[in-house]
């Protein structure tokens, strides 16, 4: 075994208010995230970047918390479904998603949502087709997409 | 995962000697999307990781002559929306759009993708018909090796433990080629692609550029299928056509394919006559102003 590293301070932006961690390299993003900060809504599930569960917005991207290292949050900004939900901004896509009931178990949800904020973000008015292809690497084992699609076009026929 | 130290080196010099003096025990860090996931799963562990994107510079995306020139850092979302890369390597967008998903491709790059050597993989098939070079820097200096060079088996490439690949120079097709990529999979990776290029004169094939990638360990050219398509005239090879026909049986033959999770030997050498010719046909389709 390796000397373990001096653990690293990361300054960052989370949820819009500035916050410092310390943590170690190996550290992912998801652990920082729920551990450090209690912020429960972001989900590991498959844990290899395919499944979309833990999907948080660095700089407004979209990216897999459960293997991207918590220091490249470094002076960049987090958002997470719970700074997503205390935005005013937010209400049409959590309305849509209420009103077409795109959930059931709710835990692809978060990452859904999110992944749904960085399209609209881009694209306030994209086709169904860009929305499926913006939202395919999200997977849901319940509600299945099509509830989905028509949350996020919903969401964006209202926010216009 | 096992605890690793972070090296942040600010000259490729330094990172290169950073790697030299770790001998082995360090690897390079840019996106990690395929590198974490084997030391998350202790399939590799490295004391070092060093840390490419801090290096200032590696992440742009620029001209030079007839080449796009892709730095080391360039995540595949930076280079599927780099306005040079849409406009004159439109192809290439297009395949960056296809590779994995947003979040690995708002995270990794296309360098670290070509180093990873992960046989399940699109761009190293594609740049092979763009016939891409790639710097690579070590200790004492740089050199040029075409990327057809780098990859030497599954997740093994031909790079000096010193050494890292600074930049991917994928020159322009000229005005006339039409290019098409094909890929096919219901796995998160793929498991066949196909890129093919062809200049046309006059409605001949005067050449063409055809690379199989995600069958056989390493992507390759496919010099026979190609010869069997120069001097055909166009009008010809339509679907079904002999000189297609002939083209993709070669490329099966040639394709030296493996059994893997992905499938047997038998069923990918039959993909790779089924998409062989519909990549071509595709490709033909084009209008031929340069890639498309």
């Amino acid at each position: 075994m390796p000397e373990a590293q001096a653990a690293m301070a990361v300054e960052f932006e989370l949820n819009g208010a500035p916050v410092e961690a310390t943590v170690e390299p190996q550290t992912p993003l998801i652990d920082m995230l729920r551990e450090r900060f209690g912020l429960t809504g972001t989900k590991r599930s498959c844990d290899v970047q395919v499944c979309g569960a833990c999907t948080v917005l660095l700089d407004g991207a979209p990216v897999s918390s459960c293997t991207v290292p918590a220091f490249e949050a470094r002076g960049r900004a987090v958002l997470t479904v719970e700074g997503f939900a205390a935005d005013e901004g937010s209400s049409p896509l959590i309305e849509a998603f209420v009103n077409n009931a795109a959930f059931q178990c709710g835990f692809c949800t978060p990452g859904m949502l999110l992944a749904a904020k960085s399209l609209l973000d881009a694209d306030p008015a994209p086709s169904e087709d860009a929305i499926k292809d913006y939202m395919r690497g999200n997977v849901c084992r319940c509600t299945g997409y099509k509830k989905i699609v028509e949350a996020v076009h919903e969401a964006a026929e209202a926010s216009r | 995962m096992r605890p690793f130290r972070l090296h942040e080196p600010t000259t490729v010099h330094e990172a290169a000697s950073a790697l030299a003096a770790a001998g082995g025990g360090a690897a390079l860090y840019a996106g990690g999307t395929e590198l974490l996931l084997a030391m998350k799963s202790g399939l590799l562990a490295y004391d070092t990781l060093i840390n490419v994107k801090s290096i200032p510079g590696l992440e742009a995306v620029s001209a030079d002559n007839g080449s796009v020139v892709i730095g080391a850092s360039a995540t595949h979302t930076a280079v599927e929306h780099d306005p040079l890369v849409r406009e004159r390597l439109p192809l290439l967008s297009e395949v960056e759009h296809g590779v994995a998903n947003l979040r690995v491709r708002n995270v990794g790059t296309l360098a670290g993708n070509l180093c990873f050597a992960e046989p399940h993989s699109d761009p190293a098939t594609l740049l092979l018909v763009y016939e891409a070079e790639l710097d690579v820097a070590g200790p004492s200096g740089s050199r040029r090796i075409a990327v057809g060079d780098l990859q030497t088996g599954s997740y093994e490439t031909s790079l000096e433990p010193d050494e890292l690949l600074t930049a991917v120079r994928v020159p322009v097709l000229q005005a006339g080629v039409r290019a098409a990529y094909s890929k096919f999979g219901y796995h998160h990776r793929p498991t066949l692609g196909i890129a093919a290029a062809l200049a046309v004169v006059d409605g001949v094939v005067t050449d063409a550029r055809l690379a199989l990638g995600c069958v056989s360990p390493v992507a390759r050219r496919l010099p026979r299928s190609e010869d069997v398509l120069r001097g055909e005239r166009i009008d010809g090879l339509t679907e079904g056509a002999s000189a297609l026909r002939e083209a993709s049986r070669l490329a099966s033959e040639d394709a030296d394919t493996v059994e893997d999770m992905h499938g047997g030997v038998d069923y990918k050498e039959h993909l790779v006559r089924v998409f062989l010719e519909r990549t071509l046909l595709r490709a033909l389709a084009q209008n031929g102003g340069g890639d498309a």
